[in-house]
């Protein structure tokens, strides 16, 4: 397939696998921000294909992993109003809440839609117009347009039934949450290319020279990874901390402009809990005043609580990259995708779940 | 194919009836019941059992028989290549194939919502008519039951299969060996991914249709060419190839490996699942099977299903290492295990 064939070459990922074994003297730990990136390094059965002297770690770039339980617990409690209807993203229905899922809250008789864009949602809305439809707005910068663009829509075309769940998340405040951490074991990222085709990546410089970390842009098919992995190795073993863009066929540096002037019409910034973490200053996005009547939270007069998150699930460890899936004493026990006890362990980008099929590719033999 | 009503290509216009729509009283068993299957159900699928008219078929076998039973709730009942009639057909003609049957009758079961339309409850009676003739396999028996609006769908069945073993058939998922090697009978995803094409809120324009089809007659002539060296077949409907191939591991208590270049899948099925975010080897099928057959009778094997579909592939073998689990090599060497489906495969945010 054109554009995508081209980055799926085994000569290709041959080539850079070795170009990455010949410059890669010492121990390395990289961290891959994005759960696309993850999803795609297990996929296609990188992990294994890599130097030993390379471990790549998980960030927290999973939107279904980060996004705390009271705000599922939120959307669980709205689905079941009546007269509503709740659209969402597919993967976020799994994802347990305190007591039940969305998924379970639609076997209970709750009318809770998937749909694959937000203006989708707006549509039904029109259709419904003697129905509440809420929007479960979850994402980092690379969802925020649309879901911004709904809102905008249904502003422009009076739909009074329409209002957004926001539960957005920012990359670089996560980075460097992480970086400030003492105990971090992060050497370099790979930063998400998809938030980058919004964003740029002028934000990234700051962080690469305060913390003296490579940073590079990078794409989710395996020559992009392979590509991104080598660009950070070199910097690396050559001492340099600079950002750089593998992922140049979608990304520039100012990102795209539009989509930022829709997400700035709609959202401001705030401080924003992410499960398993916990409270990140202003590395969110909720709906500004402006657009207050489009925000469900204030629409519905939800309050805004603490979560109470399962103990038991090391997800912030995980998160951070202090800790691997193997270290939990659930994992794959009483954690697994059918039954997660946490949310690492749900969306197929969430590092717990990579790992719970890794793991047992790791048992074979090579 | 064209979208055309299926009665506009077979010339087969809804015949007067008093209602435009099913109501509760077509169910009753009374006047309007009979008057439904006189016209609609006896006179289109119309041959000498069915004509009878009893409570049952009455038939005669010798020897062994397989039996199958399955029940279609698909949304929507029209999709881009077929509709739920076909596919009620087809998927039981196929149950009975895979079991190395040559299928010979079905029953027919509706369960109709109050308030379908008449006419398309004609299309998806002339749907049964146009796959149970290209089948060959008629249908002698069969119920219509009609439920409240709301309890129901538009329209449900139930079909049921009865086939002669086929004399050469030994199919066992015990009997695959390592060493042997797996085939598929055409390109992956079609179906799942027509649907999803035309189900409320992802509608997209594509020309993908589904694949629904009967599969006996390319299983019969590979019975007929490599007998007892067919040792496992089945058709990867819901959970897709990589559900079967995990059944396959578990039951034989063998390892299974697949290469991913060797999966025959169209460009525009693969760019669908690309944007939908779905793994098209998890993705139902309905006209394609998998084959398990001896090492030394896989390119027989193939060169047969490709006489059916030039697509047909040898996708891999199955092994004594890692028994019990599905190994896939990545396009770019890497490998991975292919497990089986927690749950429905949700579509990922971005």
């Amino acid at each position: 397939m054109k554009y995508l064939s081209e980055y799926r070459d085994a000569a290709l990922a041959q080539e850079l696998l070795k170009e990455i074994k010949a410059i890669v003297t010492k121990p390395w730990t990289l961290m891959e921000v994005c759960g696309g990136q993850t999803h795609s390094l297990v996929k296609n059965g990188i992990l294994k294909m890599l130097p030993e002297q390379i471990t790549m770690v998980h960030g927290p770039g999973c939107p279904v992993c980060v996004t705390p339980i009271h705000i599922i617990d939120e959307a669980i409690e709205l689905s079941q109003k009546p007269h509503m209807i709740m659209c969402s993203f597919g993967d976020m229905l799994r994802v347990p809440g305190t007591k039940i899922s969305l998924l379970e809250a639609k076997a209970n008789g709750a009318d809770v839609r998937i749909v694959y864009s937000p203006l989708e949602a707006v549509k039904i809305a029109q259709e419904n117009p003697d129905r509440e439809v809420v929007f479960f707005a979850v994402g980092f910068e690379t969802t925020a347009p649309a879901n911004a663009l709904s809102v905008v829509q249904a502003a422009k075309q009076n739909v009074k039934n329409y209002s957004i769940l926001a539960s957005h998340v920012l990359v670089p405040p996560a980075m460097e949450a992480i970086l400030s951490d003492p105990e971090t074991t992060v050497n370099a990222f790979l930063a998400a290319g998809h938030v980058c085709t919004i964003m740029g990546y002028n934000e990234y410089d700051p962080i690469a020279e305060k913390y003296k970390v490579p940073i590079v842009v990078t794409g989710f098919e395996p020559i992009d990874l392979l590509q991104g992995i080598y660009m950070a190795v070199k910097q690396l073993e050559n001492g340099e901390a600079k950002v750089e863009n593998q992922y140049i066929r979608y990304v520039q540096r100012e990102g795209n402009i539009r989509a930022q002037q829709t997400i700035d019409e709609v959202f401001a910034v705030s401080d924003r809990e992410w499960r398993g973490i916990g409270t990140i200053p202003k590395s969110g996005w909720e709906v500004n005043e402006a657009y207050r009547k489009f925000d469900a939270r204030r629409k519905f007069n939800l309050v805004e609580e603490i979560s109470e998150d399962n103990t038991t699930c090391i997800a912030g460890e995980i998160m951070k990259g202090k800790k691997k899936p193997f270290d939990c004493p659930h994992f794959g026990k009483d954690c697994t995708p059918e039954r997660p006890l946490g949310s690492p362990m749900v969306s197929s980008e969430g590092a717990c779940a990579a790992y719970y099929h890794f793991s047992q590719a790791e048992a074979l033999p090579s | 194919m064209s979208q055309q009503k299926l009665s506009i290509r077979l010339n087969c216009p809804l015949p007067k009836l008093d209602f435009d729509v099913i109501t509760l009283g077509h169910g009753s068993g009374g006047v309007l019941t009979h008057r439904l299957l006189d016209t609609g159900v006896f006179n289109v699928l119309k041959n000498d059992l069915l004509n009878e008219q009893h409570d049952g078929a009455v038939l005669n076998f010798n020897g062994p028989v397989a039996f199958t039973t399955d029940s279609y709730v698909i949304t929507p009942i029209f999709f881009p290549g077929g509709n739920i009639g076909e596919l009620a057909v087809n998927g039981s003609v196929n149950d009975l194939a895979m079991c190395g049957a040559i299928p010979q009758y079905l029953s027919l079961s509706f369960i109709l919502e109050e308030g379908l339309r008449m006419d398309e409850f004609w299309e998806v009676l002339l749907g049964i008519k146009k796959a149970s003739e290209e089948a060959g396999v008629p249908i002698v028996t069969g119920d219509t039951k009609v439920v409240d609006k709301g309890k129901g769908d538009k329209v449900f069945i139930n079909t049921t299969g009865l086939g002669r073993l086929h004399p050469k058939a030994n199919i066992h998922a015990n009997r695959v060996k390592p060493g042997d090697k797996i085939l598929v009978s055409g390109p992956v995803a079609q179906h799942g991914v027509a649907i999803l094409s035309v189900r409320q809120g992802l509608e997209f324009e594509t020309t993908i249709t589904s694949d629904t089809k009967p599969l006996h007659q390319p299983v019969l002539k590979l019975l007929d060419a490599l007998g007892e060296d067919v040792k496992f077949l089945r058709d990867p409907t819901r959970g897709g190839v990589a559900t079967v191939l995990n059944e396959l591991a578990t039951q034989s208590g063998h390892g299974v490996e697949i290469i991913q270049k060797e999966i025959p899948i169209s460009e525009q099925v693969e760019g669908a699942c690309e944007m939908l975010g779905l793994d098209p080897l998890y993705v139902a099928n309905e006209g394609i099977f998998l084959a398990i057959v001896s090492e030394s009778k896989a390119a027989p094997a193939l060169h047969i299903l490709r006489n059916f579909d030039p697509l047909a592939s040898i996708i891999g073998e199955v092994t004594h290492d890692h028994p019990r689990q599905v190994l896939q090599h990545s396009r770019i060497g890497g490998r991975r295990i292919v497990s089986m489906l927690p749950g429905e495969q949700l579509p990922r945010i971005c």
